[in-house]
């Protein structure tokens, strides 16, 4: 079996990334106009389009909390949205359902739930390009459409992903190098604070290695919390100059 | 001959030194513009202050050790005095008592219908906060409760007012009034809340001869223009369902009109009689259906802040 060279001899991985780098990020909120906050997110090349609804009224009696907001969170992956065949995948898929709700733990201790009793708040995400790091790219969609919302929230949520491989600790993975068996951790961190809201990880690793890979990820996550943060206040000055009078 | 270097002095010291007047009361403007927070943009997570004499209002949260004043949406913030806001881009209706909302039936229950008017939970109309035909003032039969959808069934859109809220953050709403009731003979059309100001009336007649009535909420009705006067309506008609004929050209006005408004809110100007009126003026250079291209909307948007900057020069 030959292994994959993930990392090569002068220190770049297979799209020519240095193992500390992360993919380039484009992200744009408010692309949908029918919701009440939407974003679209790159990172790289996987692709997500985020939108929330809310808080509204709940549809369905049994999911009414009486002092809180209940967040529903749906993720689906578009048939087209994988190299290999176009495959419909059903929106109860056990992997999505898992994303799903790692997604709605993250973010139910940071938005202010007790606002909005006995209201409702969806976030559907949909992922329309796959090449890797799927619940790091729908937590960072749903942060940025979440405050395009105007849902209060403590403060962002980044998610950045991160990996071993051969004493090289790798820095957002793609899908190519997930596929090459990398033990890969998700972290989910909010950058003021510095505190976690999500480590998440379903391969192996040696506890030595965790703290480092776990350190490299919380600096992906203020990276992208740079960035995030740029493009929302960007677009609220536009709005503000537009909307002012005169 | 040494030669000495003198700095300059600071403009004010960095202590807390405001000026207080006899009654040890602070000028919070000085203040505020020393502090320089006003009017700036800020991010969830965002400290707006460290300074506590501050009250937190609607938009901030204080941080665990109680020391600083955070942002929890991304907007403007917004002082009056001593009470911090921070003012959201997007966000639902919250309702005022006294505003003017255009609602759809969502459902109909025990004497009382749902109501959606675009805000966090559907409102409450109950079933005596409406006129009752005949317009005598009677007590609710059991015979009033079983016909409730003779007055207003499931999907039907009507205008009435903002009442009051209760504890639980639901909030109620009355038609007590002969120009609240069912809309008919219309469009409706959807813009964000914020767009729409608060004035002394919401119901505008314009120039081309179709009626608007301004929801708060963000909905906006533009029918045929009704002509009657409010004595002679028929007291039992006002639950009709039936529209009244609408000939071709009206409905072009309408919808001319509608896509102005959806223009407007597109570029996110804030929508009144005048601004409306304005666009449709400019907006006659197209035909009705390229008003819904983004040239159309751009070109209409500019007439309108070209117009408002010219009648601004002149005062």
């Amino acid at each position: 079996m030959s292994r994959q060279e993930l990392i090569g001899p002068q220190g770049l991985r297979q799209d020519g990334r240095r193992a500390n780098e992360l993919r380039k990020i484009k992200c744009k909120p408010s692309v949908l106009s029918q919701a009440d906050g939407s974003a679209y997110i790159e990172q790289g090349n996987t692709k997500c389009l985020a939108a929330v609804y809310g808080p509204r009224e709940t549809r369905q009696k049994a999911q009414l909390i009486h002092n809180k907001a209940n967040i529903n969170v749906e993720i689906s992956l578009a048939p087209f949205s994988m190299p290999q065949e176009r495959k419909k995948r059903s929106k109860s898929d056990r992997r999505l359902l898992e994303i799903a709700s790692a997604v709605k733990q993250t973010f139910e201790p940071i938005i202010m739930t007790s606002l909005f009793a006995r209201s409702q708040i969806d976030i559907y995400l949909q992922i329309l390009q796959f090449d890797g790091g799927t619940i790091q790219i729908c937590i960072n969609a749903a942060t940025l459409a979440l405050i395009d919302a105007g849902i209060p929230m403590q403060e962002y949520v980044c998610a950045c992903s991160a990996g071993c491989h051969e004493n090289h600790t790798l820095l957002d993975l793609n899908n190519a190098e997930e596929m090459a068996d990398t033990p890969e951790l998700t972290v989910a961190l909010l950058p003021m604070s510095g505190k976690l809201t999500l480590l998440q990880m379903d391969s192996r690793l040696h506890v030595d290695k965790l703290e480092p890979v776990m350190n490299l990820a919380a600096l992906g996550c203020k990276e992208i919390y740079q960035t995030l943060d740029e493009t929302v206040r960007e677009y609220v000055k536009d709005l503000f100059q537009k909307s002012s009078p005169y | 001959m040494s030669i000495h270097f003198l700095f300059p002095k600071p403009a004010f010291s960095a202590g807390n030194n405001d000026q207080k007047d006899q009654d040890g009361d602070v000028d919070m403007f000085v203040r505020a513009q020393r502090d320089n927070f006003e009017s700036k943009v800020v991010t969830p997570g965002q400290v707006i202050t460290a300074d506590t004499q501050y009250m937190r209002g609607h938009g901030t949260y204080l941080n665990e050790e109680e020391s600083s004043h955070i942002s929890s949406v991304a907007g403007v913030v917004e002082r009056v005095n001593k009470l911090i806001t921070v003012r959201p881009l997007h966000t639902r209706y919250t309702g005022n008592i006294g505003d003017l909302v255009i609602g759809r039936i969502t459902e109909v229950t025990n004497k009382r219908w749902k109501v959606d008017i675009n805000s966090r939970q559907d409102a409450v109309l109950l079933l005596s906060a409406i006129n009752l035909p005949g317009g005598v003032q009677r007590r609710k039969t059991e015979a009033d409760e079983l016909q409730m959808r003779k007055f207003f069934a499931e999907g039907d859109l009507l205008a009435a007012e903002f009442q009051g809220s209760f504890n639980d953050g639901s909030t109620s709403l009355h038609t007590r009034n002969l120009k609240y009731g069912k809309l008919r003979n219309g469009s409706l059309i959807v813009v964000p809340p914020a767009l729409v100001q608060r004035c002394k009336t919401h119901f505008h007649t314009l120039s081309c001869g179709v009626d608007v009535t301004l929801g708060l909420n963000g909905y906006i009705w533009v029918s045929k223009h009704s002509s009657k006067n409010l004595d002679e309506l028929d007291p039992e008609a006002i639950y009709s369902n039936d529209n009244e004929p609408v000939d071709r050209s009206t409905r072009e006005t309408i919808a001319r009109v509608c896509n102005c408004i959806n223009a407007l809110s597109r570029h996110f100007m804030c929508i009144t009689d005048t601004i409306i009126a304005y666009a449709y003026e400019a907006s006659l250079k197209y035909p009705v259906k390229d008003l819904l291209k983004l040239e159309a909307m751009e070109f209409v948007t500019t007439e309108v802040r070209h117009k408002l900057s010219v009648v601004r020069s002149i005062y």
